[in-house]
């Protein structure tokens, strides 16, 4: 620094000292220091060069020191040194501060900018321009309403008509983002001369800049397919473009206009023809770009298949590519997989069987067993290589091929059971309780052609109660099923299995199972073989497409974030909701067979809701948007085999934890067909579960995806409803409540919805509000009517049900005996109902037993003349009191029923409170 | 558009932290190094998504470069512009390591500065970067000089200067290929693609315009239509070359290669790869590998591996490998081979054969006897390919440049003064043979 002593000596004076002590380590001398300098300022002394000495103040908690900054701030802002700089002979120094300018959050500040930003969109050198175009959108990220106002958005459109074609590209990238946060405003006014200045710019600005106005163009509608075709021929040449992005923005263009062309004619058959090799050259980039193509063409093949049909042999996976790759291929691979090249596709798979990664090798074995499903042709071939991939007896390959070979015998049932024997010897090595489950459910499937299926089954019998869940209940119905083919021989292990499930396990849902399976084989075994052992409905081919609304949104976003994570961007953007979720164009005119883009409301629209949600957030929010492959791969799994390994015989309507409900539905409406098949018993059983059937509330098409069915019952003293929330749209669901109305019992909910987590895509949630009868009353119509509303982030929905009677019947509905007499003689004849009730074939004393289960007391019993005469009495929530006289007659399984009330109750509410009583009543007796 | 770029070192210190976004925490640096470089896992994806911030990474030797974002990104361009940051500094400072990052940090911040603004790529030209950024500080400029500067940073022909001046225009083309097989133990081809890329060096003087020619199918059938005779289509087929896909340089004129077919442009100057290309049909595999394992028991395997070549004798094949993988529980090898050098490297896993030269037409051999540790682990060896590398002194796909003819209207040269050098190297991509 030989230079510096030249400076060294100037060193004097004034504002030397002052900057001196503006960096003074104490406080109140830089206090002092400012106050001085603020003086100069007043005086007229340019104290201008003190500027970053003073700022440097501006660090301070003192309220005062502040002020006075931000005073001298606003005094020297104008000439600070940037604010100069927009003015420097330099267009390098020009665009520096322009540049830099944009950065400083300071609304007070970013005032003064105005003016140097407003001769700088308008400055002769492109270079400043094109700088200035960005700072404009810096500037509307700080203070969007002074954007507006001073007319910068104005300026920024002029733009679009610039010279240059990288100001252009510019303008067009910082128009496009703030018209984002304006999902109303024609911020971008595309029209078609608009358009041509993009398309002439797009020939000649940097690959950067074609990318923004690539992207920019693909949220254009043409308004004829004349022109979506000359838009078509001047981005085609794109696809030759040596930058990925370009490519892609470019194929996401003709993706969209595709929509718009008929499909018949030549150009649209030339266009689809020339999107294949730029997509294929893709694959030779670097692999992360690799991975980012892989993404988007798994949409495209999903959407136009016939684009790369012919190409699956660039998909097959190289030894050396990153995981990430090869899990793509593999999944592209199967989408492509046909007829036609199925004995290659499966040499490939076959080798991948063997590799390293366990996920792939899984992944490679599951997607031979989607071919064999997809392609039926195959199916033989593909059994063989996956029992040539057991033979290896590489554990992981086993039992992943034993899922699968379960699913292909539910597509192709008494084709390939011959393998049966195969399988069995793997038995051993199976600790997976996917694979168990499979195994079991096959060996239960087809007991009848497995000499010794009693004793395979028994041997997982020994470790029930350490086998998951999914392992319990699927070997209780293939052993019950094994019972069925053969009972003679298997008594003994159906006991078994049927104790364990019922009596030594904690596990409800195995409980009831176990239950339900038990009744059903001791009433009727005829029925019991009907149910279990009927047809099963078959799988499908594609399990994992993706939902065609979603699809088309994706394809709209080819090349971004959202098309790599295959989510919508407001599922991992904060605060998207209010944009505008991009669909394709739909086709004018009636040009061919224009398929009609329906959309049905899957997925629900975003409303402010969402906006609440992400403010109320109550943690973090839970992994939305992270996918990876191998996420898709399990839900494949779901798909395909979930509905084959726990249902079983009945057809499961939620694929969740409250299957056991459902399936008591299934079989109830099963047996409700002919009544003579009714058992009391049965009924005893549903009465014994506290059982109603549960009802579908509110339609998944009515809420937006949300599916409500539940019940009410009571249990220890405390009334219930039982709900099964069900989310069948294909975005998560947080922040429920819910409330109800005014109602006939004053009932509401003791404590509001637990609902934590957030309830993801086709997943359930079973919920037991507790309920009492504290709130406000008001008459319904009929009197048990219950209107609910349910919110969640999404929206408030409504619904109404029916509150079953039974539930208010009180525990302490015993009345004294004497009581019980005096009353009875005081309630009015009115007051008096009777009806019979037929077929009944119990005896006095069951039926008190069971009605004493149900809070209906027998308070006397007398014999007379041969008849049971039973008195009873039941109290209501409100303090109603009902009084039954039940006359049995020995041989007669008519019993008549003799009701009367207490004369508290309103006269006219009279018939409907009974006839709801009758019915609920009705269920007990019978 | 991007919100931040960070450099990171091995250990996920970082190196560089440049955020150009209100909504990128300082946070974010921390959660890539904690979720992703010190995440016990292999990488899944390049790119992870944290508490709704999406990191973009790629992986140069041992430096971590993120590109961080909250907003729906044009992913490929985020890549792409990594990959570009790459280059830049590669052509600034050379190779990327930390010593040289750390070493140039204040240029790196100021190449960030002009290359993304507010997270928006801008030119990114090495060529036109290194006329106003420069580690030597800022030259004093004419006014002329600096207009030229912005209007060549923005222009049409960002990525050349004017008044550029060669006693000597010189040319130089290199038609670099690699060769990919993917072949069955049967020797049946299930892949096989050649992926090229043309390189060109320029020292031409003032702005020259350029025609590049070669001999791809769909031009030459074009011309020879215009010949009209069946003999000359069925030559120029034997000679001409069906190119699957090409992309170029950004500054070849698409929509005129679009139209016409032609590759015309103006050249950067220096080197650079004027376009890239693929091929699938009619490829000349230079190699043929036979392999034979045969497992004698369970603790030993005989390994046989033929290579043949398959090219013009008179043509001399370079920097021969044949990578033979070997299972993890091998205690010993023995190799004997006719030609060159063949060793067993157990860090590797592999059995390294290599022969400095071998001209075509010609055949040469290695057996191996491997000795293994008897293992009870059922996990059974995977087999991975074989693998080959080579250097061949043609294309193996077929192409030819035909002519590259340069106009300078304005300056005193013809296509003729122009001194051009053309040169074929096919190199082995991914060459395996499975066995």
């Amino acid at each position: 620094m030989t230079d510096s002593k030249y400076f060294t000596t100037n060193k004097k004076g004034e504002i030397f000292e002052l900057k001196a002590e503006l960096n003074n380590e104490k406080k109140e001398k830089r206090k002092e220091a400012v106050k001085k300098v603020i003086a100069a300022m007043t005086v007229g002394k340019d104290v201008s060069s003190l500027f970053p000495d003073v700022v440097n103040c501006m660090q301070t908690d003192n309220l005062e020191l502040k002020k006075l900054v931000y005073l001298y701030l606003m005094n020297y802002a104008k000439s600070h040194p940037l604010c100069t700089d927009c003015e420097d002979p330099n267009p390098l120094i020009r665009a520096l501060a322009v540049r830099t300018m944009g950065c400083i959050r300071v609304d007070k500040i970013t005032e003064y900018l105005c003016e140097p930003l407003r001769k700088c969109l308008k400055d002769e050198d492109p270079y400043v321009r094109k700088t200035a175009a960005v700072c404009v959108a810096k500037l509307h990220d700080i203070n969007a309403q002074m954007v507006e106002d001073q007319g910068f958005l104005d300026s920024l459109r002029d733009l679009i008509a610039d010279s240059n074609p990288m100001v252009v590209a510019n303008a067009v990238a910082a128009l496009s983002e703030i018209s984002e946060s304006h999902p109303n405003s024609n911020l971008l006014d595309l029209n078609p001369q608009n358009i041509n200045k993009l398309l002439t710019a797009l020939n000649e600005c940097t690959e950067w800049g074609q990318i923004f106005i690539l992207d920019c163009l693909s949220n254009y509608n043409p308004k004829d397919e004349r022109e979506a075709q000359s838009i078509c021929e001047r981005v085609t040449p794109r696809l030759s473009h040596a930058n990925s992005a370009v490519v892609l923005s470019a194929v996401k263009v003709l993706m969209k206009f595709l929509e718009l062309l008929p499909k018949d004619s030549d150009y649209y058959i030339t266009l689809l023809k020339k999107l294949s090799p730029p997509l294929v050259t893709l694959l030779s980039g670097e692999p992360e770009v690799q991975y980012v193509a892989l993404r988007n063409i798994n949409l495209i093949v999903q959407k136009r298949p016939e684009i790369l049909k012919q190409e699956i042999k660039v998909f097959f996976v190289k030894y050396n590519d990153p995981i990430y790759v090869k899990l793509e291929k593999l999944d592209i691979m199967i989408r492509l997989a046909s007829q036609a090249n199925i004995a290659q596709v499966l040499a490939e798979l076959k080798e991948y069987a063997t590799e390293v990664d366990v996920d792939f090798v899984r992944k490679a074995v599951r997607a031979i067993g989607r071919c064999a499903i997809k392609v039926e042709q195959s199916a033989e071939r593909c059994v063989s290589t996956l029992l040539d991939l057991i033979q290896t007896k590489v554990n992981y390959v086993v039992q992943e091929a034993i899922v699968v070979i379960r699913d292909i015998f539910r597509k192709y049932p008494n084709k390939y059971e011959s393998i049966i024997a195969t399988l069995c010897e793997n038995l051993d090595s199976l600790d997976e309780p996917d694979a168990r489950a499979a195994m079991i459910w096959i060996v239960g499937e087809y007991a009848e052609r497995i000499d010794n299926a009693d004793e395979l089954l028994e041997s997982f019998l020994e470790g029930f109660h350490d086998e998951s869940t999914q392992v319990q209940l699927t070997l209780l119905t293939a052993i019950v099923k094994l019972f069925l083919k053969k009972p003679s021989e298997t008594q003994e292990l159906v006991q078994q299995v049927l104790s364990l499930a019922t009596q030594d396990s904690d596990n409800p849902d195995l409980r009831d199972r176990g239950y339900i399976y038990w009744r059903l084989l001791s009433t009727d075994p005829v029925t019991a073989k009907e149910v279990v052992l009927s047809e099963k409905p078959l799988i499908s081919e594609e399990t994992d497409l993706i939902e065609p609304t979603l699809l088309d949104e994706l394809i709209c976003h080819i090349g971004s974030l959202a098309s790599v994570y295959h989510k919508p961007p407001n599922a991992f953007v904060e605060g998207s909701h209010g944009i505008h979720r991009k669909h394709l164009p739909i086709q004018h005119g009636s040009s061919g067979p224009a398929a009609p883009v329906d959309q049905p409301q899957v997925i629900p629209s975003q409303g402010d809701l969402l906006g609440d949600l992400l403010n109320l957030d109550l943690g973090p929010p839970v992994n939305v948007p992270q996918v990876c492959s191998m996420q898709m791969g399990a839900v494949d799994l779901l798909g395909g085999g979930l509905d084959s390994l726990v249902s079983d015989p009945i057809i499961i309507m939620h694929p969740t934890l409250c299957g056991w409900k459902n399936i008591i539905y299934v079989l109830l409406s099963n047996s409700w067909s002919g009544p003579g098949l009714i058992s009391v018993d049965f009924l005893l059983l549903l009465a014994v579960l506290n059982f109603c059937v549960l009802q579908v509330w509110l339609p998944a098409a009515k809420a937006k995806g949300l599916e409500i069915s539940g019940t009410f019952s009571r249990r220890q003293g405390h009334m219930y409803m039982d709900m099964s929330f069900t989310n069948k749209a294909l975005q998560h669901m947080t922040d429920f409540a819910i409330q109800f109305n005014k109602n006939s019992f004053g009932m509401i909910p003791t404590t509001p919805l637990a609902v934590h987590t957030p309830l993801m895509p086709n997943q359930s949630i079973d919920i037991s509000l507790p309920l009492n009868t504290i709130g406000p009353v008001m008459k319904m119509d009929p009197l048990n009517n219950l209107q609910v509303a349910v919110k969640n982030n999404i929206d408030v929905f409504y619904f109404s049900c029916l509150i079953p009677l039974s539930i208010f019947f009180v525990e302490d509905g015993k009345m004294e005996r004497q009581v019980f007499l005096a009353t009875w003689k005081d309630i009015p004849n009115e007051n008096e109902l009777q009806y019979q009730i037929k077929e009944c074939h119990l005896n006095a004393d069951t039926v008190s037993g069971k009605l004493q289960n149900n809070n209906i007391y027998t308070i006397a019993k007398r014999n007379v003349e041969g008849q049971d005469m039973l008195y009873q009495s039941l109290k209501l929530t409100n303090g109603i009191w009902i009084l039954a006289e039940l006359r049995i007659q020995p041989g007669n399984p008519n019993y008549t029923v003799k009701n009367t009330l207490n004369e508290k109750v309103c006269p006219n509410l009279w018939p409907v409170l009974y006839n709801i009583i009758w019915m609920q009543l009705w269920m007990y007796y019978s | 558009m991007i919100g931040g770029l960070f450099i990171y070192n091995h250990k996920g210190e970082v190196l560089i932290s440049r955020v150009y976004r209100d909504d990128i925490g300082r946070n974010a640096v921390d959660a890539f190094r904690v979720n992703v470089i010190h995440a016990r896992q292999q990488v899944r994806s390049p790119v992870t998504n944290i508490a709704r911030t999406s990191f973009f990474h790629v992986k140069r030797s041992n430096i971590w470069l993120a590109a961080v974002t909250k907003q729906n990104v044009n992913a490929a361009m985020v890549f792409e512009f990594l990959y570009k940051m790459c280059d830049v500094m590669t052509a600034y400072f050379g190779k990327i390591s930390e010593e040289n990052i750390k070493n140039n940090f204040v240029l790196i911040y100021e190449l960030l500065d002009e290359i993304l603004d507010f997270g928006y790529p801008q030119n990114s030209e090495t060529g036109a970067l290194k006329t106003f950024i420069t580690q030597q500080g800022i030259k004093s400029q004419t006014k002329e000089e600096q207009s030229q500067i912005t209007s060549q940073v923005t222009g049409q022909i960002g990525w050349r200067r004017e008044g550029i001046k060669y006693r000597r225009n010189e040319l130089f083309l290199d038609v670099l290929e690699s060769v990919n097989l993917l072949m069955s133990p049967q020797g049946q081809v299930l892949s096989a693609h050649v992926s090229g890329r043309v390189v060109m060096k320029s020292y031409l003087s003032g702005m020259p315009e350029c025609k590049f020619g070669m001999n791809d199918k769909i031009v030459i059938d074009k011309q020879g239509k215009g010949g009209s005779t069946d003999d000359a289509g069925k030559s120029s087929g034997k000679q001409s070359i069906a190119i699957d896909d090409c992309t170029f340089h950004q500054c070849v004129r698409l929509s005129k290669f679009d139209s016409e077919r032609s590759i015309s442009f103006i050249p950067p100057d220096g080197e650079y790869e004027l376009m890239r290309y693929r091929t699938t049909k009619d490829i000349i595999l230079p190699f043929r590998v036979i392999p034979l394992v045969r497992e004698v028991g369970r603790t030993k395997l005989e390994v046989k591996v033929v290579i043949k070549s398959n090219f013009k004798p008179s043509l001399l094949a370079q920097k021969i490998e044949v990578r033979i993988p070997t299972p993890l529980n091998t205690s010993g090898v023995q190799v004997i081979c006719m030609k060159g050098k063949a060793k067993y490297k157990a860090s590797e896993n592999a059995i390294v054969w290599k022969i400095k030269r071998m001209a075509g037409m010609k055949e040469s051999q290695i057996s191996a006897e491997i000795e293994l540790l008897p293992t009870n682990d059922k996990k059974k060896w995977a087999r991975p390919p074989i693998s080959m590398n080579f250097e061949v002194p043609f294309a193996p796909s077929g192409l030819k440049v035909r002519y590259l003819k340069v106009f300078e209207p304005k300056l005193n040269y013809s296509d003729h003064d122009v001194i051009k050098w053309v040169r074929y190297i096919g190199r082995s991509g991914i060459y395996e043979t499975r066995c």
